[in-house]
């Protein structure tokens, strides 16, 4: 090796630069190389195995409401996570003139038209005791309340809706002391056949709301008249329209989607 | 040895004998490798039960105005990958991998960052007028390779153009996922369907990506696809070996790093 003093080193050339970048990369004999490829792949080979049967074993566990047991678990890890997270969250609210009409996507539980005059919602407690049975009148005489919010649905679409009603935790505070500290509420449509869960805290959000209107005008019947539920903060499928029972519960009530493969919380 | 594309104009026989004037570089580090393989059926997994997501409401298309030219997706194709009314399955599916695509693709940049790897994948000021030359190259309208480190100009620009697509892929997927909890969040893309948008268009270029990578690398060969598994490539001779002045032998383009055959392969 000669280091004798270089006057003028010349400058690298690119290169001799991009060289540069390798040069402290460990180099060994290409004879080993030979026995490495053999273990590197031979590990691959094991960890793709690993990968496969963990995919096998989500795919034949029991089904969990349609799911596969571990994905089950992992939307209520999902719920622990976000729930946890979403305290004192709201979503945006728009000026009145971003409103636009909403499309008309579930018919489960309002096919058939009803004589809104006759309608009445039954208040249950958790231990099916009735609470009350009341008629419009009685939500109407409850604080109002107009709310300009993107309402989402689970399939993607999305739409900016001025809904008007009451919120639900005004309605709440009617039954708080009778029904205590429960940590869920049940919606059901009418005819039993739409229902939908909700835990107490996303219900008690203050833009969960009882909707009597859709802008200034009483909901239509295809849109939920003359009650249904709005949230910007969970997807369109826990909006339940025509709301027949409302039921507190200990438990989780029946959801009629999360029963069909869905998450049962639906958070946004 | 087994056959050695890495340097085709060698012979296999010849390359045993003359193999002491060669020697093995670790190029990818066992982080990298791991990382790499370990991403790509989670990404397989998200595009695909994103897809079934998607389908619930296709209404992107490229096309002007009313006039569709191509619409996402036909219907051959949601038939033939079965991604018909499966959206609930594939929500479950997308929010749980997701967590492990994220968090696979967070120590890949953390490891980026703490080991200054990411100074071989960022393109340098050279990075455009090289990258062409990549281009001309591998159409076979040039004949020399421009000089090039662990990667070349058009590798540095494709994997930076991936890593900046996964970031923004991760960031508009979770404004979508949780628009109110999140919030301002979905704002960065205009909004809650600005985030949607942009989230779909980011899965097709990372699909096209990994077509044009698959491509590639099948193109580069057996030594270039060895490397992610091994960890190694052959090269002539160490640069830092004794007698080493003369440092412009045109060693880099046999490292054969880039997806790219080299020259003189075709």
């Amino acid at each position: 090796m000669s280091d004798q003093h270089e006057p003028t080193r010349p400058e690298p050339t690119r290169e001799e630069q991009l060289r540069a970048q390798l040069e402290d990369a460990p180099t060994i004999p290409v004879s080993e190389l030979k026995g490495r490829t053999r273990r590197s792949f031979l590990t691959g080979a094991a960890g793709a195995g690993v990968a496969f049967l963990g995919w096998r074993w989500i795919q034949d566990s029991p089904v969990d409401d349609g799911i596969p047991q571990p994905l089950r678990n992992t939307l209520e890890f999902n719920e622990q996570v976000w729930s946890n997270l979403s305290e004192g969250r709201s979503a945006p609210e728009f000026p009145v003139s971003k409103a636009t009409p909403i499309q008309v996507n579930g018919r489960i539980g309002i096919r058939n038209e009803i004589e809104l005059a006759d309608w009445t919602v039954r208040v249950e407690g958790p231990d099916g005791e009735l609470l009350d049975e009341l008629d419009i009148s009685a939500f109407e005489a409850l604080p109002q309340r107009d709310m300009i919010i993107e309402h989402k649905c689970i399939e993607g679409w999305s739409s900016i809706v001025h809904w008007g009603g009451t919120r639900f935790s005004d309605f709440h505070a009617r039954y708080a002391d009778q029904v205590g500290d429960v940590p869920y509420v049940g919606f059901e449509t009418p005819d039993g056949l739409y229902y939908v869960g909700w835990d107490m805290s996303s219900a008690m959000h203050p833009q969960t709301m009882l909707a009597l209107r859709q802008g200034t005008e009483p909901l239509t019947q295809e849109h939920g008249a003359p009650l249904r539920l709005a949230t910007p903060n969970k997807y369109g499928i826990k909006c339940l329209k025509r709301i027949g029972v409302i039921r507190y519960a200990r438990e989780r009530p029946a959801d009629y989607w999360a029963e069909r493969s869905y998450d049962w919380y639906a958070g946004l | 040895m087994s056959i050695d594309t890495t340097e085709p104009e060698t012979p296999p026989d010849v390359a045993a004998t003359t193999s002491d004037e060669r020697v093995a570089r670790l190029v990818h580090p066992r982080a990298i490798r791991w990382l790499h393989w370990i991403n790509f059926p989670l990404l397989m997994i998200m595009i695909w039960s994103g897809l079934r997501i998607y389908w619930a409401e296709d209404v992107y298309a490229l096309g002007i105005g009313s006039w569709q030219w191509f619409a996402f997706f036909p219907d051959a194709v949601y038939e033939t990958l079965d991604l018909e009314r499966r959206l609930a399955r594939g929500m479950a599916f997308h929010f749980a991998f997701g967590w492990l695509f994220v968090i696979n693709g967070a120590i890949y940049g953390i490891y980026l960052l703490a080991t200054r790897e990411w100074r071989h994948i960022l393109p340098d000021r050279h990075a455009a007028k090289e990258a062409k030359d990549v281009v001309l190259h591998d159409l076979h309208l040039k004949k020399e390779m421009p000089p090039q480190g662990k990667y070349n100009a058009a590798q540095r620009i494709s994997y930076t153009a991936v890593l900046v697509m996964a970031l923004i892929i991760v960031v508009s997927g979770f404004a979508i996922y949780k628009p109110t909890q999140l919030y301002p969040l979905p704002l960065l893309f205009g909004g809650y369907q600005g985030a949607r948008l942009v989230h779909f268009w980011m899965t097709i270029g990372l699909g096209l990506f990994f077509l044009v990578h698959v491509l590639q690398v099948l193109r580069a060969g057996w030594g270039n696809f060895r490397s992610m598994v091994t960890g190694y490539v052959i090269e002539r001779r160490s640069p830092t070996a004794p007698g080493n002045e003369t440092i412009s032998a045109p060693s880099v383009p046999e490292t054969e790093t880039h997806d790219a055959p080299i020259g003189g392969s075709a």
